[in-house]
């Protein structure tokens, strides 16, 4: 079927490294950095759950800094690095956020998951967040509908303490 | 052996959770999958004249455009399309069955591409006439349509005479809006042509065998054809009950393709599915002058689609609560223009318990009683509906140990009195309450010679922690530690499950799970006594115990023989048991679960900001199988509370017929910042009666009563009552 009435335009060669592996990827212009990690390079740990930046479910790291990756265009990421739930561990030792997640119960379904733990490691980074109202406030772009938020406060406030 | 039982054990799924390991129903691949975008209808009520999909198949990459016109062959009567949760009246929905339209949002087209993105394009060049017929979507409009329901419940004595003779009475409206679960996964399916005419269908529901048996009836499928698979779901809260448009929809796609697709919603499109339904709830209580409850009138007016009656147990919780001789409760439908409502979170109670609650604590004002103190004046130890007593009812303690740990006594009754800076302190508190049910569930057990074993089971777990509570149980009943047992669960080949909802899993699952290891036991006890020499010949079957690894003298633990070593010499490589779980039929007791919760607000006087800065809940749930999920499951209850007590609402434009804020941005839900202290406190429960280990459930059990309990801390705070939910900024400074 598809005539040249509605052509999809031409792709874009992308380079990116993620978790520290090197890609090049040949998108449409118009693809999310969302869509990109997760139907282009199969890794489906970044969640979608709005795909509007209203949820944080699919907050991930780029040079460090916590961003939603379905309002970045994966165009914009051209040569940086983008780190993503599955390139958190290291060496199979999970990263102290994922630790803490897992010892204080800060999930239930787990879709905001990673998204959450992207963002706290991104909090921890940023070095802002001093006690648990900062935590609370800076963290709210990250929505749990299973409601473990006092979980989550708590596992990034060890993971601060440790770190 | 309880080396796990009770105990705050760590999520068995947690590492596959926080390493992105975990696959939900979206993202299982195939190869060559085509994707579908859904096209919703933008009229109310309706039919389709026209539809036009030829620009959006001229797009390259398209690969079909399916709609009623040309979908391949759907059931065409409304026994086949009933799921196992269905209401029992009316039509369920056919998505893409014919030219009606019956709600705004409803799927009218399915647009299938190479990639989602050209899916997602070519839908907005779909183009559709419709001929609109009148249509009605607003409840208090049309409030004096309500037709009573055929199952009320009975009443007791003559609650309108008493009401009028009462030396006090409360009277009032209280009103619930329609809100919508959002779990944070998007609905999606991923249907997999496996070739031969056989599907994989990976779909996001709380009951793999429901949707199974759902796609069999209305695809006309033999069960063998079609496989069932959600190990992972991103949150439901009743959502996933039914089996949802997108499974539909992906698996016609697959078999008019003969291709696999995945269809994934939108955030937009999952306002079209199932919601809280609105309800305008009426309760008039009458007590005597030292506030002892003489009636209690309870009215429910719910919203319904015009195509199902769906109706919850709204009123009857009254007759759990408090004792009155005299009560009238009844539950009345308004049929318009939407989707039909479904189960969400406590369905029923979360809305009817609330203006109960909310009444409760008006008719203590009108006492000048305490609010507690009116609670335990007509406390019942009977269920009065059934008139029977309870199984176990330790809501006194909830009381008392709630209170205590809350410092209610430090509360100054009137409104206003209490203030910390510029901000009014408010404190509330509520009773909760729901029911303690058990399902049939089996499970398998596999025990291998190397000491694992692999227990399954077609039950889902949507985050309640099924997996790490269903290896607790059997790490304990096998007597092997935790990581040596592999849960697998919502797979619709699996034992038997129904539905994963109305907090009876805990429960079900693990009696069943015990069932499945004792027939294991006992068939590691015969082969052990049989051994040449065994040193556990002698014992009797019933005494031998499995613990760490070993069959023993459960007597004497020093007589003992290794599970490696029984089926070593007995040549088996595994022990096989499959189980459904057994419950002793007794209609003799009601079983509930109760809590009692105490909120505090703190409120800007001057711009109405309401923060909840502390709840305690204290829940009566019989046996706490697992301390941690738990909490953690009655935490989450306490946050949806919040949510319904200020934040939540489904704000439909009636000029259209359409959901306003169909977004999570503008449809407010708690977020970190709107969740400070709380502090649950599980309240000793032994329940000997309800089941061999005692439990009870704790799904829905922790939102049931949060919403009043705030609402009341409201008006402690201000002295204003606020009957429409939620309580937002211009409510409070109107």
């Amino acid at each position: 079927m598809g005539d040249a009435t509605h052509d999809i335009p031409e792709r874009t060669p992308v380079h990116v490294i993620v978790n520290g592996v090197s890609h090049t990827l040949d998108l449409a212009p118009w693809t999310t950095l969302l869509d990109a990690l997760r139907d282009h390079l199969a890794l489906t740990g970044t969640k979608k759950g709005c795909d509007h930046g209203q949820c944080g479910a699919c907050t991930v790291l780029i040079e460090g800094r916590r961003v939603n990756s379905c309002l970045t265009l994966a165009v914009m990421t051209d040569g940086a690095e983008v780190t993503t739930i599955e390139g958190l561990a290291k060496d199979g030792t999970l990263h102290p956020v994922q630790q803490a997640f897992i010892d204080h119960d800060a999930f239930q379904c787990g879709y905001c998951t990673p998204g959450q733990i992207c963002s706290a490691a991104g909090l921890l980074a940023e070095g802002r967040a001093r006690d648990a109202d900062e935590i609370r406030e800076l963290m709210s772009g990250n929505l749990c509908r299973c409601g473990a938020y006092p979980n989550i406060v708590a596992a990034i406030q060890q993971a601060m303490s440790r770190s | 052996m309880n080396a796990y039982v009770g105990t705050p054990t760590s999520r068995v799924d947690g590492r596959a959770k926080v390493t992105g390991a975990a696959q939900y129903a979206g993202e299982f691949q195939a190869a060559g999958l085509l994707h579908g975008f859904v096209v919703t209808a933008t009229i109310a009520r309706g039919r389709i004249v026209r539809l036009d999909a030829s620009e959006a198949l001229r797009v390259k990459g398209v690969v079909d455009v399916l709609t009623h016109a040309n979908r391949p062959p759907l059931a065409d009567d409304d026994d086949a399309w009933k799921d196992e949760v269905a209401p029992e009246k009316g039509s369920p929905f056919r998505p893409l069955y014919d030219d009606v339209i019956r709600f705004n949002g409803q799927p009218v087209a399915l647009v299938v591409a190479e990639n989602w993105e050209t899916a997602k394009f070519a839908a907005t060049l779909v183009r559709i006439d419709y001929e609109q017929d009148g249509f009605a979507t607003d409840l208090d409009a049309k409030r004096g349509h309500a037709i009573e329901l055929d199952k009320p419940h009975k009443p007791r004595g003559d609650a309108e005479t008493a009401l009028n003779g009462a030396a006090v009475r409360h009277e009032a409206d209280y009103v619930i809006p329609t809100e919508h679960h959002n779990p944070m996964e998007l609905y999606a399916t991923t249907t997999v042509w496996e070739g031969g005419n056989r599907l994989t269908v990976y779909d996001k529901t709380q009951g793999v065998q429901n949707v199974h048996k759902y796609l069999c009836s209305v695809f006309g499928k033999k069960p063998e054809d079609i496989r069932v698979v959600s190990p992972y779901v991103g949150g439901a809260f009743g959502s996933g009950l039914r089996p949802q448009h997108q499974v539909v929809l992906a698996t016609l796609a697959a078999l008019a393709l003969e291709r696999s697709v995945r269809v994934v919603l939108t955030r937009h499109q999952m306002y079209g599915l199932g919601y809280r339904p609105m309800t305008i709830e009426h309760v008039a209580l009458g007590a005597s002058a030292d506030g002892k409850l003489d009636a209690v009138v309870h009215e429910a007016i719910a919203v319904t689609s015009r195509h199902e009656d769906f109706a919850r147990n709204d009123t009857g919780w009254a007759e759990q609560l408090y004792r009155s001789p005299n009560s009238l409760l009844s539950h009345k439908l308004v049929h318009l223009d939407v989707s039909t409502p479904c189960d969400m979170r406590a369905p029923g109670a979360a809305s009817g318990v609330c203006a109960l609650e909310c009444a409760m604590d008006e008719l203590a004002v009108a006492l000048k009683l305490d609010p507690i103190e009116l609670r335990l004046k007509s406390y019942s130890e009977r269920d009065q509906g059934e008139d029977l007593p309870y199984t176990s009812k330790q809501l006194r303690e909830c009381y008392a140990r709630g209170a205590e740990s809350f410092g209610w006594n430090r509360r100054n009754p009137a409104p206003g009195s209490m203030r910390d800076g510029k901000e009014l302190v408010g404190w509330g508190m509520a009773t909760g309450v729901w029911e303690a049910l058990q399902m049939p569930v089996a499970v398998r057990i596999v025990l291998t010679a190397n000491g694992h074993a692999e227990v399954s089971c077609a039950a889902s777990d949507i985050g309640t922690g099924t997996y790490t509570i269903v290896a607790q149980v059997a790490a304990d009943a096998l007597g092997l530690p935790i990581e040596t047992i592999d849960v697998k669960l919502a797979d619709s080949t699996f034992p038997q499950a129904p539905v994963e909802g109305g907090s009876w899993m805990a429960a079900s699952s693990a009696h069943a799970v015990l069932a499945a290891a004792e027939d294991i036991r006992q068939e590691l006890a015969r082969l052990a006594k049989a051994m040449p020499g065994s040193p556990v010949g002698s014992v009797d079957i019933p005494d031998l115990v499995l613990v760490d690894g070993m069959i023993a003298n459960g007597n004497d633990k020093s007589r003992a023989v290794s599970i490696a070593d029984v089926m070593r010499h007995s040549r088996l490589e595994r022990v096989e048991k499959q189980k459904l779980n057994q419950f002793a039929e007794d209609k003799s007791h009601a079983r509930n679960t109760h809590s009692a919760v105490f909120a505090e607000v703190k409120i800007d006087e001057e711009l109405g900001v309401i923060r909840v800065t502390r709840i305690v809940s204290a829940v009566a749930a019989g046996r706490i199988l697992n301390t941690k999920t738990g909490r953690s499951q009655i935490m989450g209850g306490v946050v949806w509370g919040i949510g319904m007590a200020l934040h939540e609402e489904t704000v439909m434009d009636h000029r259209f017929g359409r959901i306003m804020n169909a977004d999570i941005a503008e449809y407010h839900i708690p977020v970190n910042a709107d969740v400070h202290d709380i502090e649950i406190i599980f309240v000793d429960e032994p329940d000997h009666r309800i089941n061999r280990l005692g439990v009870k459930g704790l799904g829905e059990i922790g939102i049931v009563g949060v919403p009043a309990a705030i609402a009341n801390a409201v008006y402690h705070a201000t002295g204003k009552r606020i009957r429409r939910f939620p309580i937002t900024v211009d409510k409070l400074l109107d």
